[in-house]
């Protein structure tokens, strides 16, 4: 057993910090309390450790799911010139990268998949989303880094993205509620969103 | 060029051998300048080749290229500065009611954090309030948060340092632009205490879809013994400055948030003795109860909030303050993505043990103006009906924020 986990199910160290036992205040349901927050504690240290950097689907799972099985080779859109101004007009700021790859069967079907990174409030959310002829038919959070905020990968949260198209002032077409205490990463989502359907656009009109 | 050349000999090929008259000798010619454009049609072939394969190595070269650029084994401080976060938030206000009519930079806020590890982070907050702190001036410098971060799993994480408390809607989120007013509301700042940190250990993780938790067992408050804020739980916060630690406390809250725009809250909090052991007085244990909900559909939006305290001294009780209550409701409007407006309603009462009218009750409207996401205007106008023997309190703010 974890040392922290030992000490605290002794109930010496925190019990006598906060005076549970030695107070008549402290008979009945807070002597219960004293004893949940022990024994949670204690499974919370016997847990082993893990990253949190946690990766909920993987590239070829997000693919798979996206084009049944059959995906097609990745191709590269390069971030210059017009496109390159273009993207850093909906992200605010430069991509993190020079191209951003996406997959397509081929140039009759216009449907596009995309991974993309942005940062939510320090670490970057990757984020998957299907285009079909200029309308979202799914988001996934692929990977969420932050230690807050991680409700944004939940479906009931990105299934308010599908069917939604971009707007001539590269907006989303209808409104997402947001998560309290998670504007960033609900901010970072919208704007990939909005990325990919320009970048959709883009790639489908170069054919 | 190419098609050109070929077109003559194809041609001349034809005449030959569509029956057409000639010489031997011409004949030979012919057979020779038809080979030599084989030859050469061959060589045009085996060029075309290798420059598709030299179009695959370029591109090939290119994306190697551009994978070192962007995953270079840049130099230790550029390493240093990608695991290093520096963020933060301001906000002035102008306010201009009865109580007071004065202009101050309320607060200047940077964000210093740094990840370790995958696993492991630190993060804290510094403030400046009121701009000028030192001997005799109206500011101070404060360290909100200061703490170090361990992710146990997936889905549990754990912090020891200075932290602030999970309990209410600002405490753990108070940027300016993600709020209506332009001074926090009263019954986070007078009953909960808002902004409220202290020092301890945290356990947060999240159990189910939807459903997180926070358990803390922390550094305490030690209430004032006399005078105005005797048992007032915001003269009571020690800041973590050479807090007193003879007693504890801890705080446990259960949190909602698996439904887009929903957030439910509730909080408790149990404190081991607010007097840090006074020999003077009676031991006061206390129990905070907190609740709240946010909900934001399309333009709608609501924050409602309880907050109970509840100390157990005969010494509180004398002075009326073993009961200190209070809940706002707050009903907003998002017009546009820039504009939106607001009504709040909040009652509290410090002295709600006593057998007297103690309660304030206020109401603002107001109106906040986002420029840009990070970025807000904000002006409101307050009307506080005040318990008999205190002023009331009536007129505008005016105030700037902003968070980077």
């Amino acid at each position: 057993m974890h040392p922290l986990a030992r000490m605290i199910t002794k109930g010496s160290t925190w019990a006598s910090v906060i005076n549970f036992k030695s107070s008549p205040f402290a008979k009945g349901w807070q002597n219960r309390v004293t004893q949940s927050i022990q024994w949670v504690l204690c499974f919370l240290c016997c847990l082993p450790p893990m990253s949190c950097a946690t990766e909920y689907l993987t590239r070829d799972e997000f693919l798979q799911g996206a084009f049944d099985d059959s995906v097609p080779p990745p191709q590269t859109a390069w971030l210059r010139g017009e496109l390159r101004e273009g993207v850093k007009h909906i992200l605010g700021h430069r991509y993190s990268s020079l191209r951003i790859r996406f997959w397509r069967i081929d140039t009759t079907q216009p449907r596009t998949a995309w991974i993309l990174k942005e940062i939510g409030k320090e670490l970057p959310i990757t984020v998957g989303v299907v285009v079909d002829n200029g309308v979202i038919e799914s988001v996934q959070v692929l990977e969420f880094r932050e230690s807050r905020g991680g409700e944004v990968r939940y479906p009931a949260f990105t299934r308010q993205f599908e069917s939604m198209t971009l707007t001539d002032q590269f907006q989303l077409s209808g409104n997402i509620d947001g998560i309290s205490g998670a504007t960033l990463s609900v901010s970072a989502l919208k704007r990939l969103c909005r990325l990919a359907l320009y970048l959709h656009d883009y790639a489908t009109a170069i054919e | 060029m190419f098609q050109k050349t070929y077109s003559r000999w194809a041609f001349m090929a034809l005449l030959a051998v569509s029956g057409v008259s000639v010489q031997a000798d011409e004949l030979d010619d012919l057979k020779a300048m038809l080979n030599e454009a084989l030859q050469r049609i061959e060589q045009l072939e085996n060029q075309q080749n290798e420059i598709a394969v030299n179009q695959e190595e370029i591109v090939v070269v290119q994306e190697t290229i551009v994978e070192q650029v962007e995953n270079s084994a840049s130099s230790q401080l550029a390493q240093w500065a990608e695991r290093t976060t520096i963020g933060g938030y301001g906000e002035l206000h102008w306010n201009n009611t009865d109580e007071k009519k004065e202009i101050d930079l309320h607060r200047f806020v940077l964000f210093f954090g740094h990840q370790f590890t995958d696993e492991l982070r630190f993060f804290s907050e510094i403030e400046i309030e009121h701009n000028v702190a030192g001997d005799g001036k109206n500011g101070e410098v404060e360290v909100e948060q200061a703490y170090i971060e361990y992710d146990i799993n997936d889905s549990n994480r754990v912090a020891g340092g200075v932290f602030l408390l999970p309990v209410g809607i600002l405490n753990q989120t108070h940027e300016p632009n993600t709020f209506y007013g332009v001074e926090r509301n009263n019954v986070e700042k007078n009953i909960i205490p808002s902004t409220w940190w202290e020092a301890g250990v945290m356990f947060s993780g999240e159990f189910s879809e939807g459903f997180s938790y926070d358990l803390a067992l922390h550094s305490g408050l030690k209430a004032e013994k006399n005078g105005v804020f005797t048992y007032k739980p915001r003269d009571g916060r020690q800041k973590a400055s050479k807090a007193a630690a003879d007693d504890g406390a801890a705080t446990a809250r259960v949190k909602y948030t698996g439904m887009p725009g929903l957030e439910l809250a509730a909080t408790v909090q149990y404190q081991g003795d607010m007097t840090q052991g006074d020999s003077s007085t009676d031991k006061a244990q206390a129990m905070l109860w907190e609740t709240h909900i946010v909900y934001n559909h399309g333009p709608f939006g609501l924050r409602a909030l309880y907050a109970d305290w509840d100390i157990d001294s005969r010494d509180a009780k004398a002075k009326g303050r073993d009961k200190q209550d209070g809940w706002f409701v707050e009903p907003s409007y998002r017009i546009n993505q820039k504009w939106g407006v607001f009504t709040r309603h909040s009652r509290w009462d410090n002295d709600a043990g006593s057998s007297f009218d103690t309660e304030y009750e206020q109401t603002d409207l107001g109106v906040n103006y986002w420029p840009i996401e990070q970025v807000v205007i904000k002006l409101d106008w307050i009307d506080l009906d005040a318990p008999t023997g205190k002023d009331d309190n009536e007129g505008f703010n005016l105030g700037i924020g902003y968070q980077f």
